[in-house]
């Protein structure tokens, strides 16, 4: 190529999956070096995809959760490398411990609070550049990449679900991204769940035998969950909203 | 601007015009790889990798396809430099391969505030300076406002904040 040619670039915002065709980019699989796989666009579809049949939901059994364990904070934590700065008022907190007690019985009962993954998510209808987004597979998500950090979805959330990175942040983790002045919540873990896992938080509780957590298909009528679901009374948080949250919740 | 390209211009149309040895002092030192190099080739990607990752950025974000080609956390895989010591270098260091053109080229990227910019494993806190990771870089701001003070009291100004202004 000649020298004149470094002026040229693709026009316009993205560069098509055309223009990658064109470029003689169209090669099939390759294995680059153990365990680096290269799937070049034009050849194969990778199988791992946001499907829009799903909805991936989260079923919480209050009347399982320990009130003294937080082994799911305590893995969201770790597998998303958010932490105690030393400032409490304002560090991040993707899922927290709620404890409930009814004034009248006494009954105590404890659940973790988390994104609830709302189909009409309040926080995407505020967003100003379209960061907060909701995938076609119900995960509501906030793109960094155009997030500009004003933080109206944190005031629109009724969950105060969200949370605003004040301070520098390095060493994260690879597959958590995060940096200081845009907005974070929980994921429901989708680099786990596009790889066919399940999130980090369902697998900890399931560790410690509560199994108070799990997650599931809601449109798949053969889905633990969804069976569940169709099985015993469950509700959403503030259902006078409407907002038909992805996470429900059964002995609150 | 046009210095620029011509500089761009020069520095892709060297890789042409000069075989390896014959390459010009002024050539930024770009790490060596390991693995396979891109199919597509050197020069394609030099001019390219921006577009690539941002397209398939969006391909994760949004569709969540993780089997893309251009993923910024794949990079390091193959692109992660060490010092004269043998330790990879953060963003923080000139050696790392993403500054060892743009510092050349006077480029500057944000992605580092919230991308690890070395392999997974790899201890970054041990950077102390990680300054590249901060919106505004605490020593830089407190030099400003230094300036400014020595400023205002050079020229013995004094600012005044009038009420309803
Ligand atoms: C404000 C934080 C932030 C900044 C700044 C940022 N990213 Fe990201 N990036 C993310 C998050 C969060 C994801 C989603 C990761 C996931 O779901 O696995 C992501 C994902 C990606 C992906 C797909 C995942 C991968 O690595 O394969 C690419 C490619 C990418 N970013 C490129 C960039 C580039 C290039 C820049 C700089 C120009 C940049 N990003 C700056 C937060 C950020
Ligand atoms: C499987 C290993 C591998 C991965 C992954 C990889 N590269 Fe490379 N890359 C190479 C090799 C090998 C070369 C050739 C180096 C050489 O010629 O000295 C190269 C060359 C380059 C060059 C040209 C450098 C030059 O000397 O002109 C650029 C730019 C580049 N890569 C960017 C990237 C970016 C950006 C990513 C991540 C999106 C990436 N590469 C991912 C192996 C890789
Ligand atoms: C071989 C040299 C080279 C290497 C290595 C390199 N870049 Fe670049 N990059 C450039 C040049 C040159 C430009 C500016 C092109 C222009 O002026 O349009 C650029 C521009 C960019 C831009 C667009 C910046 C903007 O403001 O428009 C991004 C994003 C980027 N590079 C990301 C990366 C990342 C991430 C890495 C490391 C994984 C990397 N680059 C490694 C040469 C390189």
């Amino acid at each position: 190529m000649t020298g004149n040619n470094s002026t040229t670039r693709p026009k316009g915002a993205e560069f098509s999956r055309r223009d990658f065709l064109r470029s003689g980019a169209a090669v099939a699989t390759a294995t680059l070096a153990p365990g680096v796989t290269l799937i070049a666009f034009g050849g194969s579809q990778a199988q791992a995809r946001a499907d829009a049949g799903k909805r991936w939901g989260l079923l919480i059994d209050a009347g399982r959760c320990d009130p003294d364990c937080s082994a799911c904070v305590t893995a969201c934590s770790d597998e998303n490398g958010w932490k105690d700065t030393g400032h409490p008022e304002t560090d991040a907190q993707w899922i927290r411990k709620v404890t409930l007690k009814n004034k009248f019985t006494g009954h105590v009962s404890s659940a973790p609070v988390m994104c609830q993954h709302c189909e009409e998510p309040p926080c995407v209808d505020v967003c100003p550049t379209g960061a907060s987004f909701k995938r076609v597979d119900g995960i509501v998500l906030v793109d960094k990449h155009t997030c500009i950090g004003c933080r109206y979805c944190m005031m629109a959330c009724p969950f105060s679900a969200r949370s605003f990175i004040h301070e520098p942040v390095n060493n994260q983790k690879t597959h958590a991204p995060r940096g200081q002045g845009t907005v974070e919540s929980c994921t429901l873990c989708v680099h786990r769940v596009d790889n066919g896992g399940t999130p980090a938080c369902v697998e900890a509780c399931a560790a410690t035998g509560n199994e108070a957590i799990i997650f599931g298909d809601l449109n798949d009528p053969t889905s633990d969950i969804a069976k569940r679901l169709a099985e015993y009374p469950t509700s959403s948080l503030r259902p006078d909203l409407a907002l038909n949250p992805g996470v429900r919740y059964s002995n609150l | 601007m046009i210095r620029l390209v011509l500089l761009i211009a020069l520095m892709f149309g060297a890789a042409t015009a000069l075989s390896a040895q014959e390459r010009s002092s002024l050539w930024p030192e770009i790490p060596a790889a390991t693995g396979a190099p891109h199919p597509e080739g050197n020069e394609y990607w030099r001019r390219n990798h921006m577009n690539l990752m941002r397209h398939d950025r969006d391909q994760t974000m949004r569709d969540g396809n993780r089997e893309v080609e251009a993923s910024l956390k794949g990079c390091f895989d193959c692109h992660a430099a060490a010092d004269g010591e043998g330790t990879i270098v953060t963003y923080e260091s000139d050696k790392h391969f993403c500054r060892s053109c743009h510092d050349f080229v006077a480029v500057k990227v944000d992605c580092f505030m919230c991308h690890r910019s070395t392999p997974e494993g790899v201890d970054e806190t041990a950077d102390e300076g990680a300054d590249h990771a901060a919106i505004l870089s605490p020593r830089q701001t407190l030099a400003d406002i230094g300036d400014l003070v020595a400023y205002l009291k050079h020229s013995n100004r004094t600012l005044v904040v009038e009420a309803g202004q």
